[in-house]
């Protein structure tokens, strides 16, 4: 075999290998008819009826169909984060607020609805201001809400407390005295899937809101230099790690998953006594264990205050609420407005999700949370974010992504007691 | 000599020519070559995945000395590979060889044992996850025969990780088993019986003739468990994505929650380089280091 020869063959397919490449980019790819407002959300049976209709009500009168595309949870993100990018962005995305929001906005990928809101003054006052001000990112209205508010909530095995005698937590040293309670009787006194390290978090956004009130994390938000180097943020850290190794979670908490439902089950079952969740637990548990629920043994308070902590006892974290957003590359950006516009905060779109069981993030819905099935705890979520002062966003979302992952990662070492208190916030203040 | 008639590019040769490559040529360029160029491309710049990478130099490089995440990662990386070794390759050998043999009842049982090859990985996590749950699952009743009463497998810092070993290896040990197998029928019948009739008793026959007559189907077998364990990557993310902490945190996962969590694409790349880096030093050291390459036969003392 001739050494040229071989060359000369090697670089004839290389020159064709680059060309398929090079034209494979140049396409625009499969989904190339953009005749149709594509909105993206998750796959949520709770969900897509309340959106489909919103959808064909606008269909109905606007000159562009619009059709909703969904995807499972796990990989939305990623899904969302590679196409945004690329022609087959969609024209409307489902997001969470905050920092994810925030990347896409800072790449110029989002359309401003600021000017659209002005124009319409009674939208904009249509929705909670809390939840509105998650969709805001640097001046401009980018998310509108297009579900339930979604605050963590402490629940309490009523059957469970009453067999022991005892009350739900009022302060952080009721909660503690019950844990050592209900230690001594062989029960979990609190449910922690801390195999996922975004439910270990509610401890530390709360405890910290208790402490310091809502400016720490503003600043952690805001990357200041040294605001994880707090003395709230450590208190708070110091107090989520004590709890833990009291016992309150049990020995084996960081096998306990939340996805397989092995945490709801462990609380459900009585095994355990209380349960922090975000509120959406309710209707979990309302279709795995719906017989817990009917028995009346589902309770639920606010989280415990602290003594002599700054922050509001009346302040909410959690997720207030999912957002639509619209992509600026999209070609009806006009049509897409009008249709967060006029669809999101309209009486039918609200009551549709009211009866779906969620609570919107609409003033004055409360009315029509009355009657519902299940009325009691949509009015106690409605009246917990409306009496709020303020609603801090899950710090996994807040956060830039790259920010978040190694927070969850150190809070579960936190919580095992790998690192302390102290070695977590020079970890984090390394990184912001 | 005679000559031939050529059939492409009319240069004699002793083997197919590089036309005969071409198809498997192109196609490894695309997938692999390419992305692989891209990405140490990528290793030099800064992007979230949105807009234009920014080029920033050697930064990211500069950060991997940084990240002790990644230093721990690359150990366990290396302790699972270990790990999976040790289990599969005994376990796989003696359960090939065992189910070489003629009987009708090896037969039946090792087509039963085959069956996790027919389930998906992500099956297989998902239901072992189930079973490891602490309260509800397997693990909660039989924890305490183990010396686990808890049933805290997955989110123990000491046991997660063999947890996760023994779980890719159930998954494997049957793939491994039929390399063992096939190669064992390969071995002569007519060794065995000059073997016994030196008197040789089956212990001394398996280590003096079916150990050495498998030495190369242990090195390919060998060779596809290092490679393969720096590509575990689903079980885990499923299993304990990586935790509790980053306890069962492999190079894989991590480039993964670089890349696709935080959305460090640069970084990410720069781990990737690294994997693509060990994993070919990896495999061109243990075909080198056992002569392998020269591909020598096996049959030693046989004639024909």
């Amino acid at each position: 075999m001739h050494r040229r020869a071989r060359l000369f063959h090697i670089g004839v397919s290389l020159l064709a290998t680059m060309s398929l490449v090079l034209t494979g980019c140049g396409t625009t790819g499969p989904g190339g008819s953009r005749d149709k407002i594509q909105v993206w959300a998750l796959q949520d049976p709770q969900n897509e009826p309340v959106i489909n209709a919103g959808l064909d009500f606008f269909n109905q009168s606007a000159p562009v169909r619009a059709e909703l595309v969904t995807y499972v949870n796990d990989a939305y993100k990623q899904k969302l984060h590679v196409s945004m990018g690329s022609p087959n962005a969609p024209d409307v995305f489902f997001n969470w607020g905050g920092g994810n929001l925030a990347e896409f906005v800072n790449a110029n990928q989002v359309v401003d609805l600021s000017h659209a809101l002005a124009a319409r003054p009674e939208v904009r006052d249509a929705f909670l201001p809390s939840v509105l001000a998650v969709g805001r990112i640097s001046n401009g209205q980018y998310g509108l809400p297009m579900n339930g508010i979604q605050p963590v909530v402490l629940f309490y095995h009523k059957g469970v407390f009453a067999d022991a005698g005892l009350e739900p937590p009022k302060t952080w040293n009721d909660l503690l005295s019950l844990v050592d309670a209900f230690k001594s009787r062989k029960i979990t006194p609190i449910s922690l899937p801390g195999s996922q390290g975004w439910t270990e978090l509610m401890y530390l956004e709360y405890l910290l809101d208790r402490i310091g009130g809502p400016d720490r994390f503003s600043a952690i938000a805001a990357q200041r230099d040294g605001a994880w180097r707090d003395e709230a943020v450590i208190r708070a850290l110091r107090m989520c790690q004590e709890l833990a190794e009291r016992g309150a979670f049990g020995s084996n908490f960081a096998s306990i998953n939340y996805d397989n439902t092995g945490a709801s089950k462990l609380f459900a079952t009585g095994k355990a006594a209380m349960f922090l969740m975000g509120s959406w637990e309710y209707t979990s548990q309302l279709s795995n264990n719906p017989d817990f629920v009917e028995r009346g043994d589902l309770g639920w308070t606010t989280f415990p205050t602290v003594d002599g902590g700054a922050g509001d006892p009346l302040n909410v974290v959690g997720n207030p609420a999912n957002y639509f957003s619209i992509s600026a590359s999209s070609p009806h950006v006009r049509d897409a407005t009008t249709l967060l516009i006029e669809t999101l905060s309209s009486d039918a779109y609200v009551e549709d999700r009211v009866n779906s069981g969620q609570v919107p993030a609409v003033a004055g819905v409360e009315r029509k949370l009355e009657g519902t099935p299940n009325a009691e705890f949509a009015t106690f979520t409605y009246d917990m974010v409306a009496k709020a002062p303020s609603f801090t966003q899950s710090w996994d979302q807040a956060l830039s992504p790259a920010v978040g992952t190694e927070m969850l990662t150190n809070l579960q070492k936190l919580f095992l007691s790998d690192i302390t208190p102290e070695e977590f916030v020079e970890a984090m203040e390394k990184l912001s | 000599m005679t000559l031939q008639t050529p059939v492409f590019g009319g240069a004699r040769r002793e083997r197919p020519g590089f036309v005969w490559a071409a198809p498997a040529a192109i196609f490894f360029t695309i997938f692999g070559i390419v992305p692989i160029v891209v990405v140490l491309y990528l290793s030099f710049t800064k992007w979230n995945g949105l807009g234009a990478p920014e080029w920033t130099g050697i930064t990211n490089w500069r950060a991997l000395a940084d990240d002790g995440d990644a230093l721990h990662s690359i150990r366990i990386t290396g302790q699972l590979t270990i790990l999976c070794w040790l289990i599969q390759t005994p376990l796989s050998l003696l359960l090939g060889v065992w189910a070489a043999g003629p009987q009708r009842n090896r037969a039946v049982l090792s087509t039963l044992f085959f069956l996790p090859l027919l389930l998906s990985t992500a099956a297989i996590a998902l239901t072992w996850l189930s079973l490891l749950d602490p309260n509800f699952g397997l693990a909660a009743s039989l924890g305490s025969y183990v010396g686990v009463p808890d049933g805290n497998f997955l989110g123990s810092d000491d046991r997660a990780l063999y947890a996760v070993a023994a779980v890719i290896s159930w998954q494997f040990v049957p793939f491994h088993t039929l390399l063992y197998q096939a190669a064992a029928r390969q071995i002569p019948v007519s060794m065995y019986e000059v073997a016994e009739m030196d008197g040789a008793r089956t212990m001394r026959q398996f280590i003096s003739i079916t150990l050495p007559q498998l030495r190369n189907t242990i090195i390919a077998s060998s060779v596809l468990v290092v490679v393969g364990s720096l590509t575990y990557f689903e079980s885990i993310l499923l299993l304990t994505n990586g935790g509790p902490g980053t306890a069962t945190r492999v190079l894989p996962l991590h480039m993964y929650v670089k890349g696709f969590v935080g959305f460090d694409m640069g970084y990410a790349s720069v781990l990737a380089v690294l994997l693509v880096a060990v994993g070919t030093t990896l495999s061109v050291l243990i075909v080198r280091s056992t002569g392998y390459h020269r591909m020598n036969s096996d049959r030693e003392g046989m004639s024909g």
